[in-house]
């Protein structure tokens, strides 16, 4: 597995930008330093929704309500009981990870739109249970000032914590989508009809792809605790799952970067342009509108498609 | 607990309330019907009818300003869909579904924005007409006029609904394109202009549905966003395209909320989210037949 990973010869590019990433905290401005870090953990996001939509072919609409309970598991752990700090960051992707496989069991006994109507109905009971616990979750206040373990408290550990984190989740799920599960994920997606004549038990493997890619989603819920020291409803709110999928079209369905790509491009956009207007879902929407009538593929999709020509044939669907 | 006058006055509120997510829904299953798109825009629609039936309120003295925006504000809406159907979305309807609510996510977004541009991020309010104002007693409860209003009208933009797709020819086509989009074009028939018109229909009744709702709720941006999600439910709950099946579907999200508000306030919005959860896990498809 390793060795197929350094045999690439973007391997040595990968490494270059990692390093460049590891030395960034020393020259940077400490708002250049915050700004990556939100990208570290939106693009971890956006991947963990790629994995279920561009590998898995489901229709996650409803992917934030993974990210916002991973987030509320860990701040409510850290702010209401005295088990030590770790625990909570572990609880949180496990939390996701549940929530996943309860939202996904019913799930996958429907197919696409049904699939992520049902989706959306569940998840927003939970957005509307979050949002109305005053008591016990803050309500549309949200939770703030979560205590932080000295270690990763200021902005440059939490920078470093995160970016280790988000590196070793990468590696993670790429073994996971070069495994026999990932490739049966996307032979399911690419024809499930097939899959289930040659005996793969399709609603099996496609709520096992939901609860891995949920304990991901919830990985970055705890890291955007770890960033931003506070959590909010609107993290399950779902006009959020519909702009992860925006960074993943933008970036390319069937490519493994093309979501960081978009996570990078969306919030960096969004910071600089919200300085100038506070018009940006505008400016967001005319992109949008731009990139689905030039780049249905997205921008990793073009690049490679200039590329490496007759590459994308091999995930071309209806 | 309660006596049997607070829970017929909050039935009947529960059912007005329905009716304008009925209007509402009954649009974007519409479009859905026949056009297939899952159109995220219908909420924005909706906000736009509002804060127009709001400004032309203001423009005219005493209550006419609110039955002109009846009029004029659902016809504005529809000069808004059809412009953004002719230019952006006629292009796009071979696309997969998940393109087309990214795309129609989008124009939500833009509209949003422009919403914001034009009336600002202040809230606003509407006044019912002075005919509808105050309330009335009924079964020992006092119940506003504008509720009993909205519970006559409702079953009228069913009826005029049913009128247009059953007994009207260009509702008849549509009905038509709704089962089979290339036996209609086989037939002669423009599908594209087809598909104009019932987009603009549709698109008009999200308009209808926002003047109705202006004056019993604050206006607000944001209102596009929570209503979208509501209707989607409904639809899908109902039978996708199923004019019927948005009125069954209303009417539960409707009356569960109104019986929280009366039970448990704190979560009545759970309520109807918990009924949408039991009908798809009984029902996947919907309670009545889908057209798709």
């Amino acid at each position: 597995m390793f060795k197929s990973i350094v045999r690439t010869k973007w391997f040595a590019v990968v490494a270059a930008i990692f390093i460049l990433l590891f030395i960034l905290p020393l020259f940077a401005p400490r708002f250049f330093v915050y700004i990556f870090a939100l990208i570290y953990v939106t693009s971890l996001l956006a991947m963990s929704l790629n994995m279920v939509v561009g590998y898995g072919g489901m229709f996650q609409f409803h992917h934030a309500v993974f990210y916002g309970v991973g987030a509320y598991a860990v701040a409510l752990m850290l702010t209401k009981t005295s088990l030590p700090m770790w625990v909570g960051f572990i609880a949180g992707p496990i939390a996701a990870a549940i929530t996943g496989l309860i939202i996904g069991w019913f799930c996958v006994r429907l197919t696409r739109l049904y699939f992520g109507m049902l989706q959306i109905s569940l998840g927003s009971l939970i957005w509307a249970i979050v949002f109305r616990w005053y008591s016990f979750t803050g309500g549309d206040d949200g939770i703030h000032g979560v205590p932080m373990p000295s270690m990763i408290s200021s902005l440059n550990s939490s920078y470093y914590f995160i970016l280790i984190i988000l590196v070793v989740c990468l590696i993670l799920m790429y073994m996971i989508i070069k495994s026999p599960f990932g490739s049966t994920l996307q032979a399911i997606r690419d024809n499930s009809q097939r899959c289930e004549a040659v005996g793969i038990n399709v609603r099996r493997y496609q709520l096992g792809g939901i609860v891995v890619a949920t304990f991901f989603a919830g990985v970055a819920g705890v890291l955007f605790v770890v960033l931003e020291k506070s959590v909010f409803a609107e993290m399950l709110f779902w006009v959020l799952s519909l702009e992860i999928f925006i960074m993943c079209l933008l970036g390319g369905w069937f490519t493994f970067a093309g979501p960081i790509l978009g996570a990078a491009i969306i919030v960096a956009l969004r910071t600089f342009v919200g300085r100038y207007t506070e018009y940006w879902t505008l400016i967001l929407g005319v992109i949008l509108i731009l990139v689905i009538f030039f780049l249905p593929e997205g921008v990793m999709g073009f690049f490679q498609d200039l590329f490496k020509p007759g590459a994308k044939e091999a995930v071309e669907r209806k | 607990m309660f006596g049997p006058a607070e829970l017929i006055s909050q039935l009947l509120v529960g059912i007005s309330r329905s009716m304008i997510l009925f209007i509402v829904c009954a649009g974007l299953s519409f479009v859905l019907g026949v056009l297939r798109v899952p159109n995220i825009a219908h909420g924005s629609l909706y906000m736009i009818g509002a804060f127009t039936t709001f400004s032309i309120t203001k423009m005219f003295a005493g209550s006419a300003g609110f039955w002109i925006a009846l009029i004029v504000a659902p016809l504005l809406v529809a000069v808004v869909s059809l412009v953004a159907e002719r230019a952006l979305f006629c292009h796009l309807y071979e696309r997969e579904h998940l393109m087309l609510l990214l795309f129609t996510f989008a124009i939500s977004l833009i509209l949003g924005d422009l919403v914001k541009i034009v009336w600002g991020a202040e809230y606003k309010s509407v006044s019912a007409p002075a005919l509808l104002k105050g309330s009335i007693s009924l079964f020992g409860a006092s119940f506003p006029r504008y509720n009993l209003f909205l519970i006559l009208v409702g079953p009228l933009v069913a009826i005029a609904i049913w009128l247009f797709t059953n007994k009207t020819k260009i509702g008849k086509i549509s009905r038509a394109a709704a089962v089979d989009r290339e036996m209609v074009g086989v037939l002669g028939i423009n599908v594209s202009w087809v598909f104009a018109i019932a987009f603009v229909i549709g698109c008009y009744l999200a308009g209808v549905g926002g003047a109705l709702v202006a004056p019993t709720v604050s206006i607000t941006l944001g209102m596009d966003h929570t209503l979208i999600i509501e209707a989607f439910l409904i639809v899908i709950i109902g039978g996708l395209g199923n004019m019927w099946g948005a009125l069954v579907g209303s009417l539960i999200f409707g009356i569960t909320h109104s019986f929280g508000v009366l039970f448990w306030p704190q979560f009545a919005i759970v309520f109807p989210y918990i009924a949408v959860v039991i009908v798809l896990l009984l029902r996947p498809k919907g309670l009545l037949k889908s057209v798709w």
